[in-house]
């Protein structure tokens, strides 16, 4: 909606030459027109090198089957952070951070098993009903026939109510962590959030002082139930060095919030493009048990998730050498229509609704997906229960950035 | 065609014909029965086709492969039983065959 009006990406997409064409500029994404650049690879080359883009050489992987492949190829496309870790964005070699997410077998399953617990089927049911109070707090507190920022008052405040819960985080501080979690993903610019990587290790430094608190209490205390318990004394992390503990902080507060954080936005966007399907889900609230998969389908929060190859190896047709960086496009998987019937479309009553990218898939498949889906599945029971609709009054601003798809404002109003 | 029974969580069991050359999982999901989701639609991709199968069965469902086993090893309830049902092949020798379903799928 941000676009210039005098772009026509439809036939930008199918004039630029093949090896020309870059999909990994960010504003593709903050101007919501990567759609037919994405349909072009996919038809035309489902595996394609782009030699010249700001973050590089990349290889791009674009059809659904061919990424499910490329994820359970991880001994040949390492995600490991020295070389590079899972954005297709390098950070300097120095300030590389390891965290689970960006390390490979065996080292990555230790790890990711010491915080595992977490979303054990148990522990989600303890945690459902403190959702649904929480969810009923924050629906019941906002205004009636007034705009407000459906972004800021819901999905970030939800979300984080949530993450300072799993650290056991004094709630007072928690829009600490949804701002360290833009700053980790921020891209560096003048003016930005971030406009250079040595402010972002400050940051850092900070998020790291006030964790370390939390950690030595809890090291000497009896394990308990939160991801600092579990990191302090799963013999896998509890000697993790500074750098480590920081990079699965960074891991677990932008995995924890800012995914689900786009899911609810995107949510609210979809329903008001397509009142058709706003319509059904009122005729029946038990969609939203179908519509939260698709919710989560059609925004895809993580536009990509990036590999780097560690052997020459022969892949849809081409030959990907040793180094190469190599971008799986979740976005991109999610619309083929080889993979999904009519997968432009929002329908929150699909047959197999679960069947999508956006989790990944293999050894790095999302630890808290089950919890995002639940957090999304309350929040929109008890929407059904209180509000006729949600009305978008202006346009969505969206995140400018390769990496995180998603939504910084949504202007919505609620009749009253 | 093998009868193979899939016990849901709570008890619930359902005993339907599944044809050889299927996977255990394709007779769940043909079949609409609840509790294997099978979010990667077979590719041995993600855990959540998890069952538990019964220990005397154990032997005809062959043995997990690698990829099997570190799928298995990140799922929340897994046993020593534990099987992803996607890579049971249904055989002649697999009828009667009783598979459990976790608490839920991850």
């Amino acid at each position: 909606m941000n676009a210039p009006v005098n772009l026509n990406h439809a036939e930008i997409a199918a004039t630029t030459p093949l090896d020309k064409l870059d999909v990994s500029d960010p504003a593709l994404f903050r101007d919501d027109v990567w759609h037919p650049y994405f349909a072009r690879l996919r038809r035309e080359a489902p595996v394609h090198y782009c030699r010249e883009s700001m973050f590089g050489p990349y290889w791009s992987i674009t059809t659904y089957k061919d990424i499910v492949q490329a994820e359970l190829l991880h001994k040949v496309f390492s995600s490991e952070s020295s070389l590079g870790g899972i954005s297709i964005r390098d950070r300097p070699k120095d300030l590389r951070l390891p965290m689970f997410i960006a390390m490979d077998p065996p080292q990555h399953d230790e790890q990711r098993k010491a915080v595992q617990p977490i979303v054990a089927p148990g522990n989600l049911a303890k945690l459902e009903h403190l959702i649904r109070e929480r969810a009923c707090r924050i629906l019941d507190s906002l205004p009636r026939n007034e705009t407000f920022n459906w972004v800021d008052r819901v999905s970030i405040e939800l979300t984080v109510q949530m993450l300072a819960t799993l650290f056991d985080f004094p709630q007072e501080d928690r829009r600490k962590l949804s701002y360290w979690s833009d700053c980790a993903t921020a891209l560096p610019m003048p003016g930005g959030l971030i406009e250079n990587e040595q402010q972002r290790e400050a940051v850092f430094a900070e998020m790291l002082q006030y964790f370390l608190g939390l950690w030595n209490a809890r090291v000497n205390a009896e394990p308990g139930n939160d991801l600092i318990s579990m990191l302090a004394h799963a013999p896998a992390t509890r000697h993790m060095s500074p750098r480590e503990f920081m990079g699965n902080l960074v891991l677990l507060i932008v995995g924890g919030n800012d995914t689900t954080r786009n899911s609810i936005s995107g949510g609210v966007l979809f329903l008001n493009q397509n009142p058709e399907e706003y319509a059904k889900l009122r005729a029946d609230p038990a969609l939203v048990e179908s519509m939260v998969p698709e919710i989560i389908r059609y925004q895809t929060p993580i536009a990509h998730m990036r590999r780097t190859a560690i052997a020459d190896v022969e892949f849809g047709g081409q030959t990907i050498r040793e180094g190469d960086k190599v971008v799986m496009w979740y976005i991109s998987g999610n619309r083929d229509e080889t993979a999904i019937e009519e997968p432009d479309r929002f329908i929150i009553d699909r047959k197999r609704p679960r069947q999508h990218l956006s989790f990944g898939f293999g050894i790095h498949r999302c630890v808290g997906n089950r919890l995002a889906e639940m957090q999304l599945k309350i929040l929109w029971e008890e929407i059904l229960k209180r509000f006729e609709r949600i009305e978008m009054v202006g346009p969505e601003k969206r995140v400018y950035s390769t990496f995180i798809h998603g939504i910084t404002e949504l202007p919505v109003r609620i009749p009253g | 065609m093998p009868n193979i029974t899939y016990v849901e969580f709570d008890g619930t069991a359902h005993q339907v014909e599944v044809p050889v050359g299927h996977s255990v999982m394709q007779g769940a999901v043909e079949n609409n029965i609840p509790g294997i989701d099978a979010d990667c639609g077979g590719e041995c991709a993600c855990a959540t086709c998890h069952v538990y199968v019964e220990e005397s069965w154990l032997p005809q469902c062959g043995t997990p492969g690698e990829q099997e086993r570190s799928m298995l090893g990140f799922a929340a309830t897994a046993a020593p039983n534990s099987r992803l049902s996607c890579q049971i092949r249904v055989t002649e020798a697999l009828d009667g065959l009783v598979v459990r379903m976790p608490e839920a799928q991850h």
